[in-house]
Parts: structure tokens; sequence; C-alpha cells
């Protein structure tokens, strides 16, 4: 097998055990919808003041909800040792890496997808003014979030107070990515194109994106095996 | 021998800290559009220096600990982290501080401001990390890693009154444009300074590091005697 063959059967392995069970699918999902509704009560959902803060709500979801996904991305293969058993496969650790990643990443999108016309139902925006530049926006930052989440996720799984340790270490590490994607969303959301001093978000966003991608693949090893 | 040399470099910085004091606030006059409380630069501005290369040592030890696999390495990164903090703690007080006479407020969501304390934030789950692992190689290991992602912060801090347009004030020393546009007097204190802020440092990183080496002596004893 080659390492994309490798990859992509990780990455079934895992869609599979989750739609099988949708654990954490619906956990995610349903928690989303809660958050989205505390918000309601937080600003008053009738005013202008929603269409200014709506990308920071949303990556708030996206956000906590994703932390729910990545938590069971490595804790998943636990019981029954199989997280040796997969350590101990002829798959290189970049490959396994990749492979979860991209099983999560394709997870939070469809979250994602759920959240975002609920969104504007309930808060009467329209968000689909550019849809090819909210895409690319969502795809980046969601990739951002997922690799950062994943590494780390591989990081705490053996710890004691892994869920508690997980979210204070991807939190602050996913501050550059969720900064970027919230002023980019607003903007879209509001109608207005990214132009002049915004790019800047948008390089800081494919930036993190390279860098956190070609680390995590380069360190993946020394976290599974040592 | 060690631990007298150390002493002699901390008594040293200790008094050419104290020397410095002495011509910052009786030798050297009021800035002119700021007045006296310019003269907190001189402790602003070293420690991020002091703090930015103290990660920097880390995120260097933390590699050379995963090529090596030696363990003083580690408690090079550890301690440089640790004295790391300590000193941007210092920098985001001083500069609050600063803030409050010159902008009329403590704290505002700039974007050095806010990466500067991303980075603290980071550097303090780091610390957090090294305590939810106990076993001591997996924890270096863990460490090295969690220290390679922390360290692009620091590099996104450093850039930011680049690439935002911030309240923050610009470089006040530029290596690319051959110095700023400060009195020579007042920029060699600004190095004096940083040269007394930094040995000091360098002292509490190696009295830190020494510490790491005593306690992994001891858990070694320990297991030892838990064999026996």
């Amino acid at each position: 097998m080659n390492f994309l063959t490798q990859t992509l059967s990780v990455a079934a392995k895992d869609l599979r055990s989750e739609f099988r069970t949708k654990e954490s699918f619906n956990a995610a999902a349903s928690f989303a919808i809660v958050i989205l509704l505390l918000f309601s009560f937080a600003v008053d959902p009738t005013s202008d003041q929603i269409r200014e803060m709506s990308g920071g709500l949303l990556w708030i979801v996206y956000s906590f909800s994703a932390a729910l996904i990545l938590n069971r991305s490595f804790a998943r293969e636990l019981p029954n040792d199989c997280l040796d058993a997969l350590i101990a496969s002829p798959v290189s650790g970049a490959a396994l890496f990749l492979g979860k990643a991209l099983a999560s990443f394709v997870l939070i999108l469809l979250i994602e997808a759920l959240c975002l016309p609920v969104f504007g139902i309930f808060y009467d925006l329209n968000w689909a003014t550019q849809p090819a530049w909210l895409a690319l926006v969502v795809l980046l930052a969601t990739w951002g979030m997922t690799v950062i989440g994943t590494m780390f996720s591989a990081l705490t799984v053996n710890l004691r107070l892994r869920e508690i340790m997980l979210p204070m270490l991807v939190y602050p590490m996913l501050i550059p990515t969720l900064m970027a994607a919230m002023q980019l969303t607003t903007l879209l959301i509001a109608g207005q194109a990214i132009a002049g001093d915004d790019f800047v978000w948008l390089r800081l966003l494919i930036g993190v994106d390279i860098i956190f991608t070609a680390l995590a693949v380069a360190l993946i090893e020394v976290v599974l095996v040592g | 021998m060690r631990n007298k040399i150390l002493y002699l470099l901390g008594i040293a910085g200790v008094a050419w800290l104290a020397r410095n004091l002495y011509i910052i606030f009786l030798g050297l006059p009021d800035e002119a559009a700021q007045g006296a409380i310019y003269r907190i630069m001189y402790f602003h501005v070293p420690s991020w220096w002091t703090c930015f290369a103290a990660y920097f040592v880390s995120g260097v030890a933390g590699v050379m600990y995963l090529v090596k696999k030696n363990q003083d390495y580690d408690a090079l990164a550890v301690a440089s982290v640790e004295v790391g903090v300590a000193f941007t703690l210092i920098g985001l007080a001083t500069g609050s501080i600063w803030a409050r006479i010159i902008w009329g407020i403590w704290w505002t969501w700039d974007a050095r401001l806010t990466w500067a304390l991303i980075t603290c934030l980071v550097y303090a789950g780091y610390l957090m990390l090294r305590r939810a692992v106990d076993e001591p190689t997996t924890r270096a290991r863990f460490a090295a890693v969690f220290g390679a992602f922390a360290f692009t912060t620091v590099a996104i801090t450093w850039k930011s009154i680049e690439w935002w347009r911030t309240q923050h004030p610009g470089p006040v020393i530029s290596f690319r444009t051959g110095g700023g546009n400060m009195d020579p007097a007042m920029e060699n204190m600004l190095f004096s300074n940083w040269g007394a802020v930094g040995l000091i440092a360098i002292v509490l990183i190696a009295v830190r590091m020494r510490q790491e080496q005593h306690l992994r002596l001891i858990e070694a004893l320990r297991r030892q005697v838990h064999t026996l």
C-alpha cells in the first residue's frame, strides 16, 4: 500500500466506525445546537448587533463541538489496545495522523454544514451572499482546527485528566486560526468583500495551516512511538 | 565550583542592575514627549527580548532533546520556559503600567498585546502539560513537541507590529535600518540593561536547570530503593 491508500484506509476506518455508532457525531451536533440556542439569551437575537458578531458566535460553536469530535479521535482506539495495534501495523505515523485528521475533518465539516443554516434561520442572517469565499474560509480554518486538535489528541490520549488537558492545550493554540476565521466570517456574512488589510487574516489562516500541518506530520512519530 | 561561578554571576548581574538603576533614575533626563514614565522602557523592552530569547533557547533545546535523547536538554528547555514565563509577566505588567499613563487604559485589544497574552497562555499550557505526564522520557518528548508548536506564537508576536496596524510603539531598535532614532545615551542604557536583565535570567535558568537535574537524580535513587 502506498502512502495515499494508507491514509485513506485509516480515514475510512474511522468514518465507518463513527457512522456505525454515531456516538461523538450525535453528541457534537446536539451540543452545537444547544450553544446556538444559548446565544439567543446572551445577546438580543433580533438586533443588528448579532450581524456584527456572527462570525465570532459561529466559530465558538464550531470550535466547541469540534473539541468533542477531536477528543474521540485517538481516545476511540484505547479500548482493546487498538492504538498499539495501529502503531504496530505497517502504516507510517504520518499516514495514521493524516487519516485520522481527514476523518475528523469530514465529521467537523458535516456539523458545520448542519449548523450554518440553523444559525441563519434562528438569527435571520443571510449567510450565503458570498458562498465561494465563505467555503474557502471554512475549509481552511476547519483544517487548521483539525490538525492542531488531532495532534494534541494524540499527545494527550494516554494522560490522566485527558478530558481536561486537551481543551486546555488546544484552545490557546487555536487562537490564530479562530481569530482569522472570526474576522473573515463576520465580514463575509455582513456581505462585504475581503479587501486590503483583511487579506492579512487570509494569509495568516493559510500560513498557520501549512506550518502546523508540516510540524504535525514531522513530529507525530515522536509522539506515538518515541 | 560551578555553584560559586553561578553565585558570582548572579551578584554581578544584580550589581550591574543597581548601577543601571542609579543612572536611569538620576543620570538620564526625562523623555521630551512622555516625561518620566518612559523609563519603564528600560525594563519593558529587555524583559520581552529576554523572554523571547528564553523561548527560543527552549525550542532549540527541545529539538536537541528529540535528536540526542539527553535529559539535560529537557532540563534546559523547562528551565528556559519557566524563566521566560516570568519575564513575559514582567513585560505584560510593565506594559500595562506604561499604557495606563500614556494611553489612559491598562489594556487594549491590540494585535501586539493580544499576541503577547496568547504566548503567555500557550507557555502556561506547556508547564501544565509537563505536570500531567509522570514518566520523565515521555514528559520530555511531549514537552519538546508542544514547544515546537508553541514557538510559532512567539514568531507571530514578534512580527505582529509589522503585520497589523497596532497602537503599540514601533520597534525602538531595528537592525535592518541600522538603529532607531533614539538618543545614543538612552540606546546604550537600553542595551546595558538588557545585559543586566539577561545575565540574571541566565543565572536563574542555570539554577533551575540544576534543580531539574537533582530532581531526576532523586527520582532515580528512589526507584533504586524501591527495587531493593
